[in-house]
Formats: C-alpha cells, structure tokens, sequence
C-alpha cells in the first residue's frame, strides 16, 4: 500500500519580524512598503467572500483607494454566515479593570489553542482587538450598554476577565452589518463593484502569482474570468464537510480548495471545534444543526440514564438512577469544563448506549434544579431566548421536560497557510478569517472568531497588502493570456462532467454520507485505525460519486444541485485530507483528540517534543507535508487539567 | 404526515409560470419547512424532474436569505418566525399548502420561489451607512449612549433584509425596512450628522426601485420574523418631514 | 487592466429618482394635512347641523350667517367661496395624492397572489379607497341637494331647515339610507385617517399611539353621532 502522505521541506514564515514581541506589528508596518495614493486608484483586489473579514477588508481597501471588486454566492453581502455569531466579540480594552490586557488576552489565546499557534500572529491580534470596538462603535453597532451609557462586558467560555462585548445574542449579525454598510457606502461611490450570487470556482495562476479567479453567476450559470493585481479569499470555513454542521447550507471550501490544489499550502486541516450545546438531530431529514449559547451549563446540569437502553420519559428516572458524568468525572469544573471535553464525554456515554431522545444521540442538559433554586422567573430572565428557540425547534418545553443537547461542528481552525503578512505561500493570494489557519492554533476560544475576522480585514490586511502591491507593477493579465483560458477551461469541464454522469443518487446522499465518515471517524475522537478506514471508504465514495451522482438541469441556469455538486466534490478531496492530517498527527492537542494519546485518566495528551509545529500539507495525488515550527518564547507550553 | 403542496414554478424572469401541485409523503412533523422541500426535491430529482428553487442558507432564522409565501402569509403561520425555522408540526396531516414567492415589482422572480432583492442593497447604498472610515475611530467609550437609546437602535437593527414586509404590505412597500434603518442608525449619536440626508435619500431610492407607499396598513409587522415595530415609520416621517424641505 | 470577459457588476444600474416633493412620504404628509383640514371641516359643520335641534329660526339664521360673514371686509359670501375654494383645494389634494399612491402601489404589485387570506389591518384601513369613493359620491349628491337645492324635494334656499325635513321624509327612506352609508364611511375612513395622519406626521410613542387610536376612535364615533342625530330626528318625528 503506497503511504498516505510523503514529507517534504519545512517552511518558516519570513513575513514576521523578530524581536520583542510588543513592537512586531509596529516594525513590520513600518517596513511595509507603501503604496502612493495616487497609484492605488490603478490597482484592482479581488475579495472573495463578504463575511466579517472579507466585508471588512473589501470597504477598508476601496477606503484606501483600491478598486475592489467583491464576490459572494448570497444574494447580498450581508448574509454571510458571520451574521449567526451569537455570543461576542473579545478586547483588550481592560474597561472592568480587572486585570486584563493586550498580554492576557494573548496568553489566554495561545494557551487556549493548545500551544499550537504562532506567538506573533496572536499578539497582533490582542494588539489590533481593541481598535476593533472603536470602529464598530464609530460605524453605528448597537453594542448593549450600561444605564451610564458606557459598553457592557461579560465573561465568555470560562476566562476569568470580563472582556466580551455583545449585542444581545446577535452580535456576529450587528458586527456584519456594520462591515456591509461600509462596503454598500463604498459601492454606491463606485470603490467597490460587487457580485452577488456569484461563486469562485477557479483561481487563476500566472507567473506563480495569484492574478484572478474563475466564476460562475448563479443566476445564468455564465463563467467568467477576472483579473487582478491581487486576489483576498474570505471564504470562511470548511465545517460542512461534516453534512450537518451549524454552519449556513451554502457554507463551502470550493474556494480555498482550488486554490489548495493551485499550490497554496493547507494547514492543520483536522482541527475542528465541536460544540457541546447545539439541538440534536430529529432524524433523516434533518439539515443543519443548531447551536445554543453555551452559557447554558452555567445552570444547566448534564446527565444521562445510568443503565444503557433506559428508554423512560426523563421524569420517571429517579434521581440515584441518573449520571451526572460531567459532574462525577471532573468534580472542581463540572459542567463547566471546555468544550472539547464536554463534547467528548457526551459522545462516549452515548457509545456507551445511555443517549436519549431520537437515535439515542443526546444528553440531558436539565434545569430543574435551577428553576427550583433561582425560580421560574430568574430561569427565564437569563435563558428565555433560548428556551423559545429550543421550543421552535423540537416542539418541547424545556421547563418541564429537560432540553436534550449534543455537539455538532461549529467552526474550523485550520484552513490555508498564511505567512504573518497574511499571505499564503501562493504570491498575490492573501486569505483572511476563518478561511485561514492563523491565530487559533488547535483550539479557538469563545467570542475570537469575530475579533480574528474583524482583526484581519479593518487592520492586517490593508497593512500587508500594500507592500505586495507595492512590489510591482506586475504585468497585465487578459482574459488570453494561456492560463486564463485554462482555468476557465478547467471549470467549465468539471460542470459538463457533473452534469455528464446522470447517475441514480443525489447529491445530497453523497453529502450526507460523507458526513457520516468524517463525523464518525474524523470527528471528536479519532484513532488510527478509524482514520485509515475513513481514507479508504472516502475515496469509494468518491468514485462512486462521479459514476453515481445526477445533477439534473443544465449549467447555463439557476442550478442549486449542481452548486452543491461542486461543493460537496471538493469536500471528498478536503476530507481524505482532513483525515490524513488527523493520521499524521498522533497526539491529542485541541479540537483532535487521538484515542492513543491520553493521560491514564483519559485527558488529551500533547506531545510537543514531536508535534509542536503546523502541518501544512502540498496537494497532490499524494499530499505532502511541509512543517513549520513552533516556538515559544514568551508563552510555555504546560498540559491542560480539568479534574 | 401526507401533504398536498401547490408550489409557484416559472423557469426564469421571461416564464409566464404557474401554480403546480405536489404530493410529498412521509414527512415528520419534526421536519422544518424547508426540509420538507429538500424531502420533496430528492424524489423530485430522482424522478428525472427539475427540483424546486428557493432561497435559504444560515437555516436559523438569521441570514435573512429564505422566505415564502406559505397560504398567503409571509414566512408561514407561525409568529415572528422565518420560514427555516417553521416547523411541520403546525400543519395538519392531509393538508392542502399554497407556496408562492415574493410578489413585488422591485422583487423580480429569478426562478420559482427565488426573488431578487437587491433594491435592498441599493436603498442601503442611498444612506443606510454611518461614515466611518476605517482606523478614524475616537475610543469606543468617547460618546456615551443612553442605554434606552442603544437598546432602541439595537430592537431596530435585528432586521434581517427577508423583505417579508415588502411581500405582506398591500402597496409592495418597503418602508418597515427602510424605517427600521433609519431609526438604528438616527438613535445613536454616532449617526447624527447624516440623520436628515440620511432619510431623504433613502426615501428617494425606495420610491426609484419601484416600492410602493406606506398606508399604515400595519401587514408588515405582523409578518416580520424580528417583530420590527411600525412606530419605526413615525419615527422616519417625523424625520423626513423635518428635512424635506432642508 | 484588461478587462475583457469580466462579470458586469451588476449595483451599477441607477433608477430614476423623483423630486422629493412628490416622493410617497411627501404625498402622504400631503394627505395627512389636507385631511386634517377636512376634518376641521367637518366639525364645523356638524355642529350646525345640530343647530337643527333648537329650531327652524335658529337654523336658518345660522344658514344666513354663513353667507355674512367677512362682512363687511369683504362682500357677501366672498368669505363663503374663499372657504369652499379653500377646502375645494383640500379635497383635490387629498384625493390627488391618494390616487398617485395607489397606482403606484398598483405598480408596485404588478403579479397577485393566488392565495391571499386577509391577515391584519383593520377593516377600516382596508377600505380606506373604497370609503373615499363613497364619500366622494355622497358629498357630491349632499351639494346638489342641500347647497344648490336642485335635487331636493322642496330646494328653498332661504329656508334650509325645510330642505333638510323634506330630505329625511319617512317615504324616502333611500336617501336616509345613503346618509348613514356615507356618514358611516367618512366615520371609519376618519377612525383609520386620523391614526394613520398622526404616524405619518411623525407620532411614535407608544402612550402618543394608545391616544391617538383613542382619540381617532372617539372623534370618529362623535362625528357619526352627530351627523346621524339629523336624518334619525326627521325620520322618527322629533324634528318637524
């Protein structure tokens, strides 16, 4: 059997500035080399993907005088899937003066991320986090308040500072809408030109520098090329490969793909967050998963029927035959313990065949004893929204009968390798957001994704960019020029193909099996065995995909099947990746626990004499791996506990 | 459940279209809406026939992307509640539901259940903004906000661009979307300098689109799945006519 | 930058905007003052009408009163046409922007729904249109009859009061009948007009909203009461 991965030249990022870590950022924007204003007006970026980061970074470049040109496969800008982040956004702002600072959050976050992240990126972030809130309060985000008028702050995901800001549980939906007012404010000045319902299926490659991508409009399936001097992917994650994720239906990894199998480097592409709070599946037809604050287990406790296959409504259990397991195994945090080991430890007792509800995929998450303790009232002051939400969604009333809950996958920490500069090893191809692997190392902390996004289109990229900008002019490019016409040529193939294969199953069954694989294999546990199998029924599944798969229609329409089509064959390619990623790399750190690697109580145990770097992997028939170390100067690495 | 579906299908903008019925079969009541069409459209592709387009993508009731017609009511039966997030189990076995797109001038159908929306975009293009641009900012906590106020902007700006209003209000117009804007961004000192041009063009914009007037008929709060208030067109008109002649 | 076989963007098209006067806000505020106007109208006269009520003399001094005064700044029923123009212009205005609206809201919704159930609004906004046309008709038949007098069964201009018990005799019971249609439809047209003229000039309170609905609710039922003591008075006999 020939191996799964072969390995290749480490890789650095030269783009980062040594020295002390607080003047990183400064030196490096000091060194960037600038671009005149006036020559920006003859520079044109393209940005893919209109969420936090590339909403932000599109309006922040047309402000500097770019010409940008920004595509999205919504139907407006402001819909991408930033706008369901309900909990927070953190900074540094220490406005509680309870001890935090731009050091804190750092430390916090690189300790959070399981010592897998690099110390300077992270840095940055804290650094840039507080000029965050400044600009969203400038641009209009209604951020809740304080009766004296000044931003209200809480505690989120177990730190011990309070340095989340929010707008009710909404806060991903205002941020964004604070980032597409300014790009709509940019569009109607003619700064930026925006492409709605349109999707990145191709990038376009010349001269080994990213210089425009090929895309398809939704509406009347016509492909065209666009050129540019640089190209901005703001895609977000790859959580979908999963089938049933909380991420949005139209959520893909099409874009940062292509560009992977163009030959930017992916990293640490098993590195998944699972949510422990989200509603379980109700059966076969279910579509996507949804999550619930996690500030739910503040009150909220946990269990399961002692006995496997106890299948009574939840109030004929008595008390002594209930396991509190959460509570029993980790006694000083209790229901409170991080989400990777919430989500693990839910998964093993429905192994373990104690599961409720449908399927026997759910654990109890009940709050009588808090009602009982607080009252109906207090219950419903803190956790109403919620409740309503759960009641919408299942039909139960979670005062009288226990919520059920299981973990679903929320949000991907790896994605396309970038250097400090935020570009990946692909020349002129910048990725920003989720889309990228930067910040978050093996784990993310609650209420950063919005801050890594925010961070990384209003304040890193428009720096960055400019000193590759400002290492040209690069040749022009026309829709002649050879690889254009290849590219194009490449996507309007893999459509007829698709089309051409007039199978007997639909593209959905495809997808969702694959999400059985990945969740079953590749998901909050995984060993090496299961991995080696997932590769194998992976690639059966997808020869099976292109000898089996109807998409009907044709390409020159609206086609939503044969969307997906092309998604859900790119997530095959990504999820023998993910698995192979998750094979190589035998320890547990973060969002991958590997079964062989635990502490004799069952804890995730590092191994960072050996796995102390990113896996950043080189497409290919075979993928190979390319390693960047890690160092820690300022953060050491200890082992996390919970006991 | 076993249900009877009249679905609106028009092939693209230049179709006549019509209204074709369904019969789906099997379906739990635990399913949402939209899974109940996605059960549909499987058997509908595995039969050789073109599946239903619609429109959907976050599926918890926030991106604003999804909404139907369902027996004549914007998103569905169900109170302040999208159409992603309606579930079977408010309809009864053995049901007749009619299914049709958003009906407006400035909502093209693009294809079945599928409408372009992006007058909304545009009318936001006229004002719908705060001119900020980015790294100008004061501290964050340079200019107080009472909390009444930042509470009402926040109520304002939960809107999430579904165009229920527009399909709901009798004269097609689009004046809860652009009121609830324009009261977001007029509640916050931060919004204050723009506040007059701000409504003037975006009113002018709206009516360009092709929306109709507001009469007050109150349809559009009744059918939003944020439960933005009317009051929010006082609040526009009183701004409007205080700039009108600005 | 060559830019051959780019997409189009397709934000640049720019539809042709109005002047801001005849934008729909404008014309509803339009709407709203010239109704207001007409409602003033209509409290003035009813409470002559109700002069009805203390006798022929007393009526028909008030009729004559009308025509005096401005006198003697002005000449004799200048005072009288300056009004009618005035509340001439009112109604045209009203119903001009009203009918700007509604095509436009025609416009606006160029495919019908197949299904349409009626789901909110009350019945008075609904037939907001209708009751306009009704009154329109009726305050047309109401000048013919009792201003010029050519369809009334008596038409004596120096004694109104005549005219008016001629006009609700028992046996012509189809003409009381068309009173309370039309008084009935100016009383629901106002209960929606006058809630709906306080929103658009601004009001947007909730304790300013459970007034005005109050207010709008009472003025309505007041002005149909009074206008209907008349004709109920002449056709039961309490005023001969």
């Amino acid at each position: 059997m020939t191996p799964f991965w072969t390995e290749g030249d480490p890789i650095a990022d030269t783009a980062a500035p040594d020295g002390p870590i607080e003047t990183r950022w400064e030196r490096r924007k000091f060194t960037a080399k600038l671009v005149n204003p006036a020559n920006r007006r003859k520079l044109t970026v393209i940005v893919v993907g209109t969420g936090l980061a590339g909403g932000s970074a599109a309006a922040t470049l047309a402000e500097a005088g770019y010409r940008v040109r920004s595509y999205c496969y919504q139907d407006s800008p402001r819909r991408a899937h930033s706008i369901a982040a309900q909990g927070g956004i953190n900074a540094a702002k220490n406005y509680r003066n309870d001890g935090d600072s731009v050091y804190r959050l750092f430390y916090d976050t690189v300790k959070g991320g399981d010592f897998r992240a690099r110390e300077s990126n992270v840095y940055r972030l804290a650094e840039v986090s507080a000029n965050i809130i400044d600009q969203c309060v400038a641009q209009g985000v209604p951020f809740a308040r304080e009766y004296g008028g000044l931003l209200d702050n809480r505690s989120f995901g177990g730190t011990q500072v309070s340095r989340t800001f929010y707008a009710r549980g909404q806060t991903g939906q205002q941020l964004l809408l604070g980032a597409y007012q300014a790009m709509e404010r940019q569009i109607a000045l003619g700064n930026i030109a925006m492409f709605a319902r349109h999707e990145m299926l191709e990038l376009v490659v010349v001269d080994g520098r990213a210089r425009g991508i090929v895309v398809r409009d939704l509406v009347t399936g016509e492909i065209s090329t666009d050129m540019a001097d640089a190209v901005v992917l703001a895609s977000g994650g790859y959580g979908n490969v999963f089938f049933l994720s909380t991420n949005a239906k139209g959520c893909n990894v099409t874009a940062t793909w292509r560009a992977h199998r163009k030959g930017a480097l992916f990293a640490n592409p098993c590195y998944t967050q699972i949510h422990p709070t989200c509603i379980p599946q109700s059966g076969e037809h279910q579509s996507k998963l949804t999550l619930m604050s996690e500030s739910l287990r503040n009150d909220g406790r946990v269990w399961v029927p002692r006995a496997a296959g106890d299948n009574r409504p939840a109030g004929e259990i008595p008390e002594n035959e209930r396991d509190y397991y959460l509570e029993r195994i980790y006694p000083s945090f209790g229901n409170l313990v991080p989400r990777d080991i919430a989500s693990r430890a839910a998964k093993n007792v429905c192994d373990e065949g104690r599961g409720v509800g449908p399927g026997g995929l759910g654990v109890y998450l009940d709050f009588a004893d808090a009602i009982e303790r607080l009252g109906r009232d207090a219950v419903e002051a803190k956790y109403g929204n919620l409740f309503e939400m759960y009641q919408r969604i299942t039909g139960e009333d979670p005062y009288a009968e226990p919520m059920r809950i299981y973990p679903a996958v929320h949000y991907t920490m790896g994605g396309l390798w970038v250097d400090y500069d935020l570009q990946s090893t692909i020349p002129g191809l910048f990725v920003v957001g989720e889309a990228n692997f930067s910040d978050h190392g093996a784990n993310r902390l609650g209420a950063s994704a919005l801050m890594q996004g925010l961070a990384d289109g209003y304040f890193v990229l428009p720096n960055t960019l400019g000193n590759y900008l400002a290492n040209g002019p690069y040749e022009p490019v026309d829709a002649g020029h050879p690889e254009v016409v290849a590219a194009r040529a490449q996507v309007e193939d893999r459509i007829a193909r698709l089309l051409a294969v007039d199978g007997d199953r639909t593209v959905d069954s495809f997808h969702r099996e694959l999400g059985h694989i990945m969740w079953e294999y590749c998901g909050m546990e995984r060993t090496s065995e299961g991995l080696v199998k997932a590769i194998g029924l992976i690639r059966g599944l997808r020869e099976e995909f292109w000898q089996r798969v109807k998409v009907p229609g044709t390409g020159a329409e609206l086609n939503q099947n044969l969307e997906k089509a092309g998604r859900v064959a790119d997530f095959f390619e990504l999820g023998e990746l993910m698995c192979i990623d998750a094979l190589h790399r035998a320890e547990s750190a973060g969002g991958h626990f590997r079964a062989e690697s635990q502490t004799p109580d069952g804890e995730a145990l590092r191994h960072d004499d050996e796995f102390s770097y990113v896996a950043a992997w080189e497409f290919g028939e075979t993928p190979t791996l390319h390693r960047e170390d890690l160092t820690f100067e300022y953060v050491h690495p200890t082992q996390r506990s919970y006991k | 459940m076993d249900l009877k579906l009249r679905v609106w299908r028009q092939k693209g903008a230049g179709d006549k279209g019509r209204m074709v019925t369904y019969q789906v079969t099997g379906i739990s009541p635990d399913a949402s809406f939209l899974e109940m069409l996605d059960v549909l459209n499987e058997k509908l592709i595995l039969d050789g026939d073109d599946p239903i387009a619609f429109d959907h993508d976050c599926r918890e009731g926030i991106c604003g992307m999804c909404g139907m017609m369902i027996n004549g009511v914007a998103h569905g039966p169900e109170r302040a509640t999208t159409t992603c997030q309606l579930h079977m189990r408010h309809f009864a076995d053995g049901d007749t539901i009619d299914i049709e797109p958003w009906r407006a001038a400035a909502f093209p159908v693009v294809k079945d259940l599928v409408v372009d929306r992006s007058a909304f975009d545009r009318v936001i293009q006229a004002g719908g903004y705060i001119t900020a641009p980015t790294g100008a900012a004061p501290d964050a906590h340079a200019t107080p906000v009472p909390k009444a106020d930042a509470d009402a902007a926040f109520e304002a700006a939960t809107c999430i661009g579904c165009g229920a209003c527009v399909a709901a209000c009798p004269n097609g117009s689009s004046m809860l979307f652009t009121a609830a804007k324009v009261a977001h961004l007029g509640l916050l000192p931060q919004g204050q300098p723009e506040r007059g041009t701000r409504v003037v063009e975006m009113i002018e914009a709206q009516d360009a689109e092709g929306f109709g007037g507001c009469t007050n008929a109150g349809e559009c709060t009744a059918v939003c799945p944020k439960g933005i208030p009317l009051s929010l067109i006082g609040r526009l008109n009183a701004d409007y006519r205080a700039n009108l002649l600005a | 930058m060559n830019t051959t076989a780019r997409p189009k963007a397709p934000g640049a098209k720019v539809p042709k905007r109005r002047s801001r006067t005849r934008s729909t806000v404008a014309l509803k505020l339009l709407m709203a003052v010239t109704g207001l106007l007409l409602v003033a109208f209509l409290f003035a006269h009813m409470a002559g009408n109700l002069k009805i009520f203390v006798g022929a003399e007393s009526f028909d001094h008030y009729a004559h009163w009308l025509r005096d005064l401005g006198t003697p700044l002005l000449p004799e029923t200048w005072f009288l046409w300056i009004q009618r123009l005035g509340l001439l212009a009112a109604v045209a205005g009203h119903i001009a922007a009203a009918t700007i609206l509604a095509r436009r809201a025609r416009r606006a919704r160029p495919v019908r729904y197949a299904h349409r159930p009626r789901v909110q609004g009350s019945y008075a906004a609904r037939t907001m249109r209708w009751g306009g046309v009704i009154v329109v008709l009726f305050v047309i038949y109401h000048i013919l009859d009792l201003t010029t007098g050519h369809l009334n069964p008596i038409g004596d201009k120096q004694h109104p009061y005549a005219n008016v018990v001629a006009d609700f005799a028992p046996e012509r019971w189809y003409v009381t009948l068309f009173y309370v249609v039309a008084v009935v439809a100016v009383g629901l047209h106002l209960r929606h007009g006058l809630w709906s003229a306080a929103r658009t000039l601004g009001q947007r309170t909730v304790a300013g909203e459970r007034l005005v609905k109050a207010a709008a609710l009472v003025l309505s039922v007041v002005l149909v009461a009074g206008y209907l003591s008349v004709p109920f008075a002449v056709t039961t006999g309490l005023v001969k």
